[in-house]
């Protein structure tokens, strides 16, 4: 059901199974026929633990908290039996609070089931933990760092210890401590699993608040930041994919979103997901051109054997060919909006921004866009964007902003700039010094010369700009963070190494030619083109690193500020 | 071999005066057991034949040298089954009428060994009994039981039940069961009360026995069925007691002239009755008194002392033994008896597969020959073993032939030595624990080490777990965690000792719980220990409820938050909560910034005046205010309400010297007030509109001197007002008021967006009065925009611009423009020449 979980150099499957028998073993402890009503928000996650096979769902309603109840039916009589279960903890405040409403007693199995870290793809681990960020930065809650750090055990225990510990920020460190902390607890049951992770490196998002900001220009991330992916399927608008029938006139388009699944598991997604957007076209026509060929063939087989061999393939085929028409479509979808005007005046500013031009003083087209009512969060992602580029806005500038923003959007949103600020998304430039050009050079996050279609730099993501946090990682591995201790100065948090002693048997002798495995945490979340940049360092032929990601949670731009949003009413 | 024979240890015991060395080294893997090595000549010396079938032999275990002042029938004697310890209380009260000499209790182990020796200073007892756990249990006149560790610490009492304080306990009995240890106890009224397990007391009255007028002239528990019974006799007559009812009973075959049971004897599982009649016979049969077994005629009409069952388990052969005061005999389905003469006063203990008899000088175990010994040592024996033996090789033989055997697995091999090993090293005198291999394999490696550990015999118990490399969790580390256990007890040991020694004796070994043993010297009031040794607890989920058992409470909070488990911080923060005053509460949470903001989330959710107080009490005045302005919007209905919480906003952003905070909450004060007074004039909705809205609704109603007025109050810049009119007037399709807006000065925004406005609104018309408007850069845009593609190339040409002339070229269409597309063409390739 999962095999694309298995392609990739650490088999996530594993992990997906160990889970999968956890929940079977509390399902199976609730004997009879069961009812599932679930927090509403489970349902994505769990949907990518156990398909419908697993569970028979009859109900679906949401439930505050996240937990799910579970009823099971005894069919002699009218009695039930009524079971909880906490994802992914059994807390006090949440039991307390149903004891206060006196039902816990009623509830015969109360357990928590730990889904910490849900596998995505081949590569890829989210905790989907919606509020994370703002749970650390703004409200000083560690309890998703907690849930991180037992998710990165439950890990371990499954892959072995991870010899190395890297981390920037305060998050970082924090995650790590609680890692070794944990390590002593478990000292019982000795791990002799041989490591399959050589590298943890954790990264604080607010080390890099930069990156998340910027429109993202692979093919995944503009799905993402045009349609939005919540776990790992798309809702699209169905007039382009309408079946091309003849005689039918268009009379019954489809009017219910249509909704795919966008994983590695599609070949043809795999192949363009990470690619710049520009660099998609040509690969979508090539395939064209192959399958159409690959059909014609037919013409050719003459004898029995050749034409069963091309039935025999024929599924396949025609699977490649659905495959190769939906994603026609969906880049049909995301150029009506890159070509027009308005995306490319938002690039360009982006873009200026990020390569440090003008960014002292008010902007033209923000002004414009909030003085025509644009979407707050694009405004809000904009000045954050410009802010981070200086180091702070001017508290001219700053204040010019805030003024336009709250007596057009309306004085409420005050509070939402106020979470902004307090995240340092937002801030008035102190000390006057702007660190960004520094950060910048050092890390060559500028690159002028882009390659789009045959990249040779991580900056083809975002067609220029190299996201900081995969430069991090970059830089990590080849040749090693003490070449940039002072920009890891200037870069909130601190910067640690911590290493996890193995028992002799367990220590790896590299194989010349064989590639270190690092997985790396993004605490606070990881948009889809750092993703793609991580892909490709861990696809470079003499790159020496593969990386695995882990993060709180997948998201872009967009998700994270309105996720900061604050409504009073 | 020679190794072998020559270990002190040979299964006699007798060379236990040459002291092996404690225990250390016993492990030495290149040594053979001795359990069973000795010289084969005398082997068989001490044979008895018993019928055709079986042989019997007593040996000695050890020679005592206990010292006992008295003889063992003036006291109270109990002996632990499975070589366990030996309780004597001296001077019972039927001899001594004196009661100015108090009695004795002596625990010792079974080689004699004092393991306790205390003065009784309770009531009279009547039985002496172990339980499972070795535990003594001691029957009081009373009816109080009295319950003892190994080492006469008194661990509690319970009583069986009222009715005995008045009629006093006759006798009791010990029993064990499946379920653990059950105490019998006949009362003066001659009644039977008891209890299966005394671990979960649960007292079951017997029914009564008719016409009952004196004591039975004997009586046993019976366990069936997991029921326990008791079977008693009267005279000719036997009785049956369950819970429900009391019956009579007459054992099948039973001889006549009967008239009176002088011993009765249950087998050690239950299985099998012994009874012994005035008439000097003894009827062997199942417990069940449905079946006879065989019977003896001893001709000896004494009662006697003792009477038990000596058989193995999966052996036919049944026996008892049958001891008075000099004499002793093995008697079975044979006509023949075997005898022995007692030197001493002896006491017999049932073991599973065989009796120990013990004296005042020795301690001897009596049982059936195995089949193994037997077919190897029998004489002229053709069995395999007996032939193997014949190469004088014993185990070293096995062991030497064992390599010719590739098929044969090691393994079985292996573990009966190391099994051996065990069992010798347990013998060893200073141990006292003389376990056979049947019952060593019942007991379990597991209870084995347990009753080591009751012993205190921590470092045998450790080596022995390392000699057969257990798990640490089940093993090494177990045993070390009921030595810290124990270790806290010491009282005159400081704290800081005896947390040292712990920490270094256990460093971080897996499975130990230093929390379980905190728990413990808690237990016995070191509060300090406690504290001290939790800091070893790497388990803050542990750590935390017990700190906040023992009232530790803000240390506890540190710890909870070290851990950075937020669900244990809560846990501590609700118990602060509810244990401290507010004043106290609030400063702790102050010192602990991490629970103060999960517990301002907690009240964000649950309570929000408190955390109102809480930012009050950090002077977090710009808190303070996005407080205020949340309450604004939630909880005031009314306007004056609204703005009066703003003005509380306002000021603590002046308190937080956040001007532009307050300033801007003032104008949405000023704004709202407007808002209500247009609502009054005007009607409509303006109430929470931005002021951007405002304006424009006002524009869109037709307002515009108002719209002004709004604009210049409140300092909307120019250049967003007239984006703003610009946008209102179009949805508004009032083309001659824009017209007259567009000329009323020089357009701050340039006249592209009037161009690009009015084609949004499909009028081509009144884009083009604007397009000529449009700055030079941003000509050629506004004219694509109108459709003018010919002059838009005219203009791109002049500005010599290639953006501006693909943007040009990428509008024209097909036929159309094909002039225009031409011209561009040679106007790039001229630019190209130059």
């Amino acid at each position: 059901m999962a095999a694309h979980l298995s392609y990739g150099r650490v088999n996530l499957n594993v992990l997906r199974e160990a889970v999968r028998r956890e929940l079977r073993e509390f399902l199976d402890k609730c004997a009879g026929s069961k009812a599932i009503v679930w927090d509403e928000y489970l349902t994505g996650p769990f949907g990518l633990i156990a398909q419908y096979s697993l569970l028979k769902v009859n109900e679906l309603f949401g439930f505050s908290n996240k937990c799910c109840f579970l009823c099971s039916e005894d069919r002699r009589g009218p009695t039930r039996d009524f079971h909880i279960l906490f994802v992914p903890r059994r807390s006090l405040l949440c039991e307390q609070r149903l004891k206060d409403l006196g039902v816990l007693g009623s509830f015969i199995h109360r357990e928590e089931y730990s889904l910490d870290l849900i596998p995505f793809d081949g590569d890829l681990l989210s905790m989907e933990s919606e509020c994370a960020f703002k749970e650390c930065y703004l409200e000083g809650d560690q309890t998703s760092l907690y849930h991180a750090a037992k998710g990165l055990m439950t890990l371990q225990a499954l892959y072995g210890t991870i010899p190395q510990i890297f981390g920037k920020g305060e998050c970082a460190r924090q995650v790590a401590n609680m890692m070794i902390r944990m390590k002593r607890e478990f000292t019982g049951s000795q791990n002799s699993i041989f490591p399959v992770f050589d590298n943890l490196l954790l990264l604080d998002r607010n080390v890099d608040l930069l990156t998340p900001l910027a429109t993202q220009l692979t093919y995944e991330g503009l799905i993402d930041e045009i349609y939005g992916i919540q776990n790992s399927y798309v809702k699209l608008p169905p007039e382009k994919f309408a079946p091309k029938k003849q005689g039918d006139g268009g009379k019954d388009l489809p009017t219910e979103a249509k909704k795919l699944q966008l994983n590695s598991a599609e070949e043809l997604y795999a192949e363009i997901r990470d690619k710049n957007f520009n660099a998609v076209g040509s690969v979508l026509s090539k395939k064209a051109k192959i399958i159409s060929a690959a059909f014609e063939e037919r013409h050719n087989a003459k004898t029995v054997g050749e034409i069963k061999q091309f039935v025999s393939q024929l599924p396949h085929m025609q699977a490649a060919r659905g495959s190769l028409a939906n994603h026609t479509s969906i880049a049909e979808l995301i150029k009506d909006v890159t070509t027009s005007e308005d995306f490319f005046d938002k690039l360009t500013v982006e873009q200026e921004f990020m390569s440090g031009i003008d960014t002292d003083k008010v902007n033209n087209y923000i002004e414009d866009c909030i003085a025509q009512k644009h979407s707050l969060i694009k405004v809000l992602r904009l000045v954050c964007l410009q802010s981070v580029c200086n180091s702070g806005l001017k508290q001219k500038v700053l204040d010019y902003y805030k003024r336009e923003i709250l007596q057009t959007y309306g004085y409420e949103h005050i509070l939402t700039l106020h979470n902004l600020e307090k995240a340092g998304l937002l801030k008035p430039q102190t000390g006057g010094r702007n660190n960004y050009p520094t950060i910048r050079k050092t890390l060559r996050l500028w690159m002028d010369d882009v390659n789009e279609q045959n990249p040779t730099d991580i900056s083809y993501v975002y067609s220029g700009y190299a996201p900081l946090s995969v430069r991090l990682a970059q830089l990590l591995s080849r040749p090693g963070w003490r070449s940039i201790e002072e920009v890891l100065r200037i870069l909130p948090g601190p910067h640690f190494e911590e290493r996890q002693p193995l028992p002799t048997g367990l220590q790896k002798k590299r194989q010349p030619g064989e590639n270190r495995v690092t997985l790396v945490f993004f605490l606070g979340g990881v948009t889809f083109a750092e993703i793609a940049a991580l892909r490709f360092l861990s696809q470079l032929e003499d790159g020496g690193t593969e990386y695995v990601i882990a993060t709180t949670k997948l998201m872009n731009g967009t998700s994270w500020i309105e996720a900061l949003m604050e409504k009073p009413f | 071999m020679a190794a072998a024979a020559a270990s002190p240890r040979d299964p006699h015991g007798r060379k236990r005066k040459c002291r092996p060395g404690a225990c250390s080294g016993w492990v030495s893997p290149r040594r053979f057991p001795a359990a069973v090595c000795t010289s084969m000549d005398c082997y068989t010396a001490n044979w008895n034949p018993l019928g055709d079938s079986a042989f019997y032999r007593k040996y000695e275990l050890y020679s005592m040298d206990w010292d006992l002042k008295e003889e063992l029938r003036d006291c109270l004697v109990a002996a632990a089954p499975y070589g366990g310890p030996i309780a004597l209380l001296r001077n019972p009260w039927r001899k001594e009428k004196a009661a100015s000499v108090r009695p004795v209790l002596d625990i010792y182990s079974a080689s004699g060994m004092p393991l306790a020796s205390l003065l009784w200073k309770s009531g009279p007892v009547v039985s002496l009994g172990w339980s499972a756990e070795e535990e003594l249990l001691c029957v009081q006149e009373d009816g109080a039981v009295l319950v003892y560790g190994l080492h006469g610490d008194f661990r509690r009492h319970f009583s069986m039940g009222n009715e005995v304080l008045q009629n006093r306990v006759l006798d009791a009995r010990i029993f064990h069961t499946e379920f653990g240890s059950g105490v019998a106890i006949l009362t003066g009224a001659h009644r039977f009360t008891l209890s299966a397990n005394v671990g979960d007391l649960k007292l079951r009255r017997m029914p009564e026995v008719p016409g009952l007028q004196s004591v039975p002239s004997c009586w046993t528990v019976l366990c069936q069925d997991r029921v326990a019974h008791i079977l008693l006799a009267v005279g000719p007559d036997l009785y049956l007691l369950d819970h429900a009812a009391c019956s009579a009973v007459t054992p099948p075959g039973l001889a006549p002239g009967v008239s009176s049971f002088l011993q009765m004897a249950v087998s050690f599982t239950y299985r099998h009755l012994a009874l012994f009649t005035d008439t000097g016979y003894i009827w062997m049969g199942t417990a069940s008194l449905k079946e006879k077994l065989c019977e003896f005629n001893c001709n000896i009409r004494a009662a006697p002392k003792q009477m038990v069952w000596c058989s193995r388990p999966r052996s036919k052969e049944r026996a008892v033994v049958v001891a008075w005061e000099r004499r002793l005999m093995v008697v079975g389905d044979a006509p023949e008896s075997i005898q022995f003469v007692l030197d001493e006063d002896s006491y017999l203990v049932p073991e599973l597969d065989g009796v120990r008899i013990f004296s005042r000088s020795t301690h001897e175990f009596l049982h059936e020959v195995p089949a193994a010994s037997e077919e190897i040592f029998k004489i002229a024996s053709m069995a395999p073993g007996a032939l193997l033996l014949e190469a004088q090789k014993e185990y070293e033989a096995a062991s030497f032939g064992k390599c010719f055997l590739d098929r044969f697995p090691p393994d079985s091999f292996v573990r009966m030595c190391q099994d051996l090993r065990v069992l010798n090293a347990i013998r060893d005198y200073h141990i006292g624990i003389p376990l056979t291999y049947s019952q060593y394999k019942q007991l379990t490696i597991q209870v084995l080490l347990d009753r080591l550990v009751l012993r205190r015999l921590y470092p045998l118990a450790i080596q022995i777990c390392e000699y057969l490399r257990l798990p640490e969790v089940q093993g090494v580390s177990r045993i070390l965690a009921h030595w810290a256990c124990y270790k806290v007890q010491q009282k005159d040991v400081s704290d800081e000792d005896v947390a040292r020694a712990i920490n270094q004796k256990l460093g971080d070994t897996p499975g130990v719980s230093y929390s379980d043993i905190a728990a413990r010297a808690y237990g016995c009031g070191r509060t300090e220990l406690a504290i001290k040794l939790l800091e070893y607890e790497p388990r803050s989920g542990e750590q935390v409820p017990l700190l906040l058992k023992m009232k530790r409470s803000k240390l506890a909070l540190s710890k909870a938050i070290e851990s950075g488990d937020t669900d244990l911080v809560f846990t501590v923060l609700l118990h602060l909560k509810n244990e401290l005053n507010r004043g106290d509460f609030f400063m702790t949470l102050r010192n602990q910034p991490m629970a103060l903001s999960l517990y301002r989330q907690f009240c964000k959710h649950q309570e929000l005046e408190t955390l109102k107080d809480l930012y009050n009490q950090d002077d977090n005045h710009q808190e303070l205010g996005s407080f205020h302005i949340r309450a604004s919007y939630a909880a005031e209905e009314r306007i004056e309400g609204r703005v009066a919480a703003l003005q509380t906003a306002a000021d603590a952003f002046y308190k937080a010297k956040n001007e532009f905070a307050a300033k801007a909450t003032e104008d949405q004060m000023r704004l709202l007030r407007l808002q209500r007074r247009l609502e009054d004039e005007l009607g409509g909705q303006f109430l929470d509109l931005s002021l951007h809205d405002t304006v424009t609704t006002l524009i869109l109603g037709g307002h515009n001197k108002r719209a002004e007025q709004l604009a210049r109050d409140f300092r909307i810049p120019d250049k967003r007002l007239w984006w703003l009119k610009l946008t209102a007037l179009a949805d508004l399709e009032d083309w001659e008021e824009l017209e007259k807006f567009s000329k009323s000065k020089k357009s701050p925004i340039g006249y592209l967006p009037f161009v690009e406005i009015c084609i949004k609104q499909h009028n081509k018309y009144e884009a083009k009065k604007y397009a000529s408007r449009v700055s030079p850069e941003q000509k050629v845009k506004a004219l694509l925009l109108v459709g003018d593609v010919a002059q838009a190339a005219d203009v791109a040409i002049e500005h010599r611009n290639e953006a501006e002339l693909s943007l040009v070229l990428s509008h024209c269409t097909g036929a159309t423009d094909g002039a225009t597309a031409d011209k561009i063409q040679r106007a790039r390739a001229q630019a190209q020449k130059k």
